[in-house]
Order: C-alpha cells, then structure tokens, then sequence
C-alpha cells in the first residue's frame, strides 16, 4: 500500500485529512472487498458443505442439500460421528494413520538432521557428489518406485505393516528435508563450531549442542510439513496397505460404493481434515516459512 | 541468505586432522549412512529396477525391448490419459499462476490481506484425497443435493421456470407433438370450431387445487373456442370426450396460429379450461398449448459424467492450488522495491500498466517458480482423480499417474507396461531436475 511520506495522489480536490482520506479510500475499495469477500466465500462453501453434510441424520442427506440447515438448524445432530467413532474400521484407521505420520516425520527429521549436518558442517569424500545425488532425488515420482517396493515388502514381509508405511514415508521425506536443513545449517555462523571445537566438544556435541537447538525453526516447519504430508497421503497407503488402512484409504473403500453411505464417508472425511486444520491454523507461520523456503530461496 | 556463510574451513586445524584421519572419515559417514540406506533401497535402487523391468513383458521373464513403449502410444487407454495430462499441463498451472498473481495484487489493497490468504491457503493443508470427496459432494447431479446444480438450478427457475404441464402427454392421436415444442390438434380449424386439447399423464401432485370440471365451450361464428381438460378420472372415462369429473386446466397459455406457422393470438385458459380466440378473420388456423407449459425442470448438469469429469476435476484441483501461489506471489511481491511502483504510478500509468511493466517483470523468477512447481505437480495429479472420477468414467478421467497405478495394481497386473509408464513420467518431470541443480549451484 501507500508508503508514508508519498503522497496518496497528487489531485488536489481531495481531503487533506487522513482520516477522512482514508474513509474515501475504503470506500472506493468497497466493490474490491465485495469482490474479495465473494472469492473467499467460494472457497469456504465447499468445506462447510462437507461439514454440514456430516451434521445431518441419514435420512436427511437423502431428502435434500446441506444448505437447509442453514434455514432449519434444528436438523442438525452428531449422530453420524457418535456412529463412526463406534466404527471400528474408521477408528483403527485414525488411530494407523497417527502412528505413521507421527513415526515417519520423527524418523525423517532426525536421519535428516544428522545427514544435513555432515553436508553443511564435515569433510569427507564424494561429499559434494553426494547432495547433488539427494537433490536429483527429489524429482523422482513415488510411480518410480511402487512396483519394485511392491515387490520388496512382499518377499520381506513389509506389506500391510504400520512399519512398511513408516519407512517408505521416512524414505521419501529426506531429500527435501535433507536439502532444507543443510541450507539451513549452514547459515549458522562458523564461529560458533569453532569456539564449540576449541572447547573439546566432539561432532556429535557440536550436533547435539550447536546446530540442533539453532536449527529449531527450520525443524519446526519440517516437522509440520511432513506430519501433513505423511497424514494427508494416499497413494502409497493404498499401494503397500491392505488390512492396514490409513484413514483416507478406509474412506476410499467407502466411496467405491458412493450414494448410499454418505453419512459415513462425509465425517469421516472431515475427522480426516480437522487435524491438519488444526495444525495448519496452529503453525501457520510455520507454515508458510517453510514452504517458502522449499520453492523459492 | 545463505550462501555467505558456506565457507571452505569446516573442521579443526590440519595437523589435527592427519592425527584423527580414520576419525574424521568415520565420523562423517556414521552421520550420513542412515540416510544413504534408505535412500539407495526405497530410492535408487527401485528407479534402477523399474527403468529394466520396462524392457520386459508383463511376467518379467521375456526382454521385449520397446514394446512396452510402443503400446503407451498406441492403446486407447493411455493415449486417452497422456491426451488428458496435456490438458492438465496446458490449463492448471497457467491458471494457477495467473490467479495467485491477480489475488495477491489485490489483496494487498484491503485490510484484511492476512485474512483472506488465510482462507484461500486452507486447503493446501488438507489432503488432496479428501479434497476430491469434498468436491465430488459439490458436483452431485441432482439439484437438490449437488451445490453447484443447486445454484445452477435456482438460477434457471428465475429465467425460464418449469411448466405445469412437464409431464403430460396428449389423450388421443387428434393432438399431436409439434416440431417447435408444445402441443396442437392435428386438424387445422375455421372460424367457428371447437378445438379439444386433452391431456393425461398429469402426476396427482401436480393437478391444480380446487379445480372445477372441465367444460365443452359452446361454438363462436367468429372466433374459435376450445378447452384444455386433464382427459381422465378415477375409473377411466372415454378419451377425446369432455366428460363430468374431469378437470379443466387453467393458466394454460394457447397459440392460434395460421397455416404458415405464424402467430395469430395467444391467450390462458380460464379455470375450467376453456378459451376463446375472438374475432377471428376468415381461413384455416392451428391451435396448440404453447411450449413453455412442457418446460421440464433443471435435472442437473452431469459433471461427473465422461464429458465434463476433466474440467471438473481440474476445478477442484485448481481450488487447492491458488493458495500456495497466492502465498508464494504475495511473499514476492512483499519484498519488491515500492519506490518503483509509486514513481509509476506517479507519473500516471493505470494501475494494469503497473501490473503488466513494472510487477510482473519484477516478479518473474517468482512466477516462473510458481508455474514450474505447478507443472510438476500436475503432471503427476493422481488422487484428485482417484477420488472424484466414479469409477464408469475412470477411463475418460485418466492421467498418467493414474494409468500407470491402474495398470499395476488396478487389476490389470501388467508390471512391464506400468514400469514403461512410470518411466514416461520420470522423463516427463527430468527437465525440472536441472532447475533444482541451477538453484542449487547458485545457492552452493
């Protein structure tokens, strides 16, 4: 907007009061907030009719829309999710998903970290080699690897595990981490490890003490990007899961049989969307740091 | 920012370091190994395999060279799919860019920019699984539960509302079905006719409310006269013949047309069915109920059929994506040099010239970043797909991504075949790997 000591325009019919400069500006910007207002409307609407849908009693949602409710509130009732947390399948599922998110962001951010670490801070051979190799990494397509894998969790009995999930996600989240961390880490001042080496610290120390706590910002907005990523996958629960079902893949089940258990799969789909809500809403600083930092830099 | 920092000396003095060589290569390598497994199994090593297993046949045990390639090109299937992801690649990120660049000029004009780019970030948090069920909520076919029908629906009803008469069909062969939609007695007719237009198939719900029996209208010298009944009663009733207990139809718009097709007058039915046309010069007429008593209500636009699941799709997608632009663009545009923008503006230019000279040159490499991380991610669009596309219309919703999922474990078993898709991707997404190496070599 307008830097101070600019003038707002150079007509000199206007206002020379701010205040009242500024009123007229707010309303010769009211078709733009309206305008504004009804993008963010539509992009609302979607997610509120999920919401309502899964407000409404079985019967309801086949006698009409969700947008009754907003006319009949009465309509509105908590059925559908007394049913579903009484659902085991969908319970289990919730209940898989957190495990695999939680454990894969965990193992990805510490294998992660100690990698960055030797990329930014140590020498060894092959070093520059080797990043180069974690950066071309991080174009490969999941597809690339799904039939292999499949093949692999079969014959090492991974298939249909929380563990398999784990560490295919674990797998897939290094490069970038990888590539973000050391990016980081480097941007530490060289000082502070020397000092920490003249005082007999060990790598591991330095690590430890120095570029661990330093890198607190940069592992917090990791660490919600890929609880995201690992609770909000798909493809690769669908691939190596059968019994183990990941909530969005419980819900896909579901909706191969679409129309007639709508009750089911529209809280569902919401229980499955509020956490990351919630963690999106939480971090959003976070949030948006972090995917900065992995697009443009 | 963080370049600078990148210096050469990274660990202690060099005397220290001959001392403790064998430390100061194992030291390193236990920080890395972890890591490098993994990766090499879940990484390398299956890009390696599946690039081989192209070569061969669906069992793997034949080396067919390219024939895995050659049928990517060649069966429907996935012509239909590589034609499809053009598409995708040619519209998505286009209108993602150009949609995150409009929302963050302009938001950054109101005071509640924050906001707004909140609510447009929000589903990028939320996976793209349960994005395509949200919208395959929203494309419902019926108007009274798909929400965008719905608007479509209201929207119709105000321009050309439904007719009374959606249903009904003529008693007897004397009324025919015109070519210009609505009814008219197969005989034309002079001035002094009575013209008998009766219909059946009425449902119960639509029959008006304290309606009064049809009545035979009486002859008019010069004019012509007629009824529109409902032509039924409980238990029957002669078809053709205005009987007791059958009800007239009122508010029924008629047309009197000459035998050229052209219009005459035009007139409603009084309660118990009847009109009049009075007046009438001498020659020989038509009568029919005017097409828009036929008018059948909004049924609902199919997007979830074979024609329309694309654009659909590519809407929905579209809705995730234009706030991680619009974040993106709106951090660049943060950091541009306001001086240049206001001497612009100064100096009198609109503010589309503004946008056009001054900002979007400004903010190139922003866009390019955009757009590129765009093209990548819709070149492998898979569950978006997976979930609003019903599974009749997978076929005509297929992209790459997904063929190749399909072909492997979607019944089709074909690891070959699959593994050639694969690599199609692979190479599809390569160029962005020399952006990445670019990016890096200027940051190292």
């Amino acid at each position: 907007m307008t830097a101070s000591g600019i003038p707002i325009n150079n007509r000199p019919n206007l206002p020379r009061s701010p205040v009242a400069a500024a009123l007229l500006r707010s309303v010769a910007r009211t078709p733009l907030n309206v305008l504004l207002a009804t993008v963010a409307l539509l992009w609302l609407i979607p997610t509120l009719g999920l919401f309502l849908t899964s407000l409404l009693s079985p019967v309801e949602i086949s006698q009409g829309g969700w947008w009754r409710v907003l006319s009949q509130p009465a309509l509105l009732t908590v059925e559908n999710y007394r049913d579903i947390l009484a659902n085991e399948a969908i319970t289990s599922a919730l209940i898989t998903t957190l495990w695999v998110s939680v454990g894969g962001t965990a193992a990805t951010l510490l294998l992660a970290a100690f990698t960055a670490y030797a990329f930014a801070w140590l020498e060894f051979p092959g070093r520059d080699w080797l990043f180069l190799c974690v950066v071309a990494l991080l174009v490969v397509p999941v597809q690339m690897t799904l039939i292999p894998l499949f093949s692999l969790y079969n014959d090492v009995g991974l298939f249909d595990t929380v563990l398999g999930l784990i560490l295919f996600h674990t797998a897939f989240g290094l490069p970038f981490s990888i590539f973000l961390l050391r990016n980081f880490f480097l941007g530490i001042p060289k000082d502070l490890f020397e000092a920490g080496r003249i005082d007999g610290g060990s790598t591991l120390q330095l690590f430890w003490r120095i570029a661990l706590p330093l890198g607190r910002p940069a592992l917090a907005s990791l660490a919600i990007f890929e609880f995201l990523w690992n609770w909000n996958d798909f493809l690769i629960a669908l691939t190596f899961g059968r019994d183990t079902q990941v909530v969005t893949v419980a819900i896909f089940s579901q909706l191969r049989q679409y129309g007639s258990n709508i009750e089911l799969i529209a809280p569902a789909s919401f229980l499955s969307l509020a956490l990351p809500l919630v963690v999106f809403f939480a971090f959003q600083r976070s949030f948006a740091s972090g995917l900065l930092a992995g697009s443009i830099d | 920012m963080l370049s600078a920092a990148a210096g050469n000396v990274r660990t202690g003095a060099k005397g220290d370091r001959s001392r403790r060589s064998w430390r100061a290569h194992v030291v390193p390598l236990c920080f890395v190994a972890p890591a490098a497994l993994l990766l090499g199994i879940w990484l390398i090593y299956p890009v390696l395999y599946t690039v081989v297993r192209s070569f061969f046949d669906r069992s793997g045990e034949h080396w067919i060279g390219v024939g895995n390639y050659v049928e990517l090109f060649t069966s429907d299937f996935l012509v239909t799919a590589i034609k499809n992801n053009a598409l995708w690649v040619a519209v998505v990120p286009a209108v993602v860019t150009a949609f995150g660049l409009i929302l963050a000029v302009l938001t950054e004009r109101i005071s509640w920019g924050t906001a707004f780019r909140l609510v447009v970030f929000m589903p990028m948090a939320i996976s793209l699984f349960t994005a395509g069920v949200i919208w395959r909520l929203v494309y419902e076919k019926e108007p009274d539960r798909g929400a965008l029908n719905a608007v479509i629906a209201a929207g119709q009803e105000t321009l050309r509302p439904a007719g009374k008469l959606a249903e009904a069909v003529p008693s007897t062969s004397a009324v025919r079905e015109q070519p210009a939609g609505g009814l008219a007695l197969a005989k034309s007719l002079s001035p002094g006719d009575v013209a008998l237009l009766g219909l059946t198939q009425i449902p119960t719900s639509e029959v008006p409310k304290g309606g009064v029996d049809a009545v035979r209208p009486s002859s008019l010298s010069s004019g012509v006269t007629g009824v529109v009944w409902r032509d039924f009663r409980p238990g029957g009733g002669a078809p053709g013949r205005v009987e007791r207990g059958e009800l007239g139809l009122g508010t029924v718009a008629v047309e009197l047309r000459d035998e050229r097709g052209q219009m005459i007058s035009e007139t409603t039915t009084e309660i118990d069915g009847t009109f009049a046309f009075e007046q009438v010069p001498r020659g020989s007429y038509v009568v029919s109920i005017a097409a828009q008593n036929f008018e059948r209500p909004f049924e609902g636009i199919a997007w979830l059929g074979a024609s329309l699941i694309t654009p659909a799709i590519m809407i929905a997608y579209t809705w995730v994506w234009t706030g991680f632009a619009l974040v993106v663009i709106a951090a660049g545009l943060a950091v541009l040099p306001r001086e240049l923008l206001e001497a612009a503006r100064l100096d009198g230019a609109s503010e589309s010239q503004v946008l056009r000279h001054i900002t979007v040159p400004l903010l190139a490499p922003v866009l390019t970043a955009v757009f590129v991380t765009m093209l990548i991610n819709v070149l492998k669009v898979f569950d978006v797909v997976l979930a609003i596309a019903p599974g009749s219309v997978q076929d005509d919703a297929n992209v790459i991504a997904l063929a190749m999922w399909r072909t492997a474990f979607g019944g089709k078993n074909d690891f070959g075949l699959a593994s050639a898709i694969a690599v199609l991707l692979l190479v599809l997404v390569l160029p962005s790997l020399f952006l990445n190496m670019r990016r890096f070599r200027r940051q190292a």
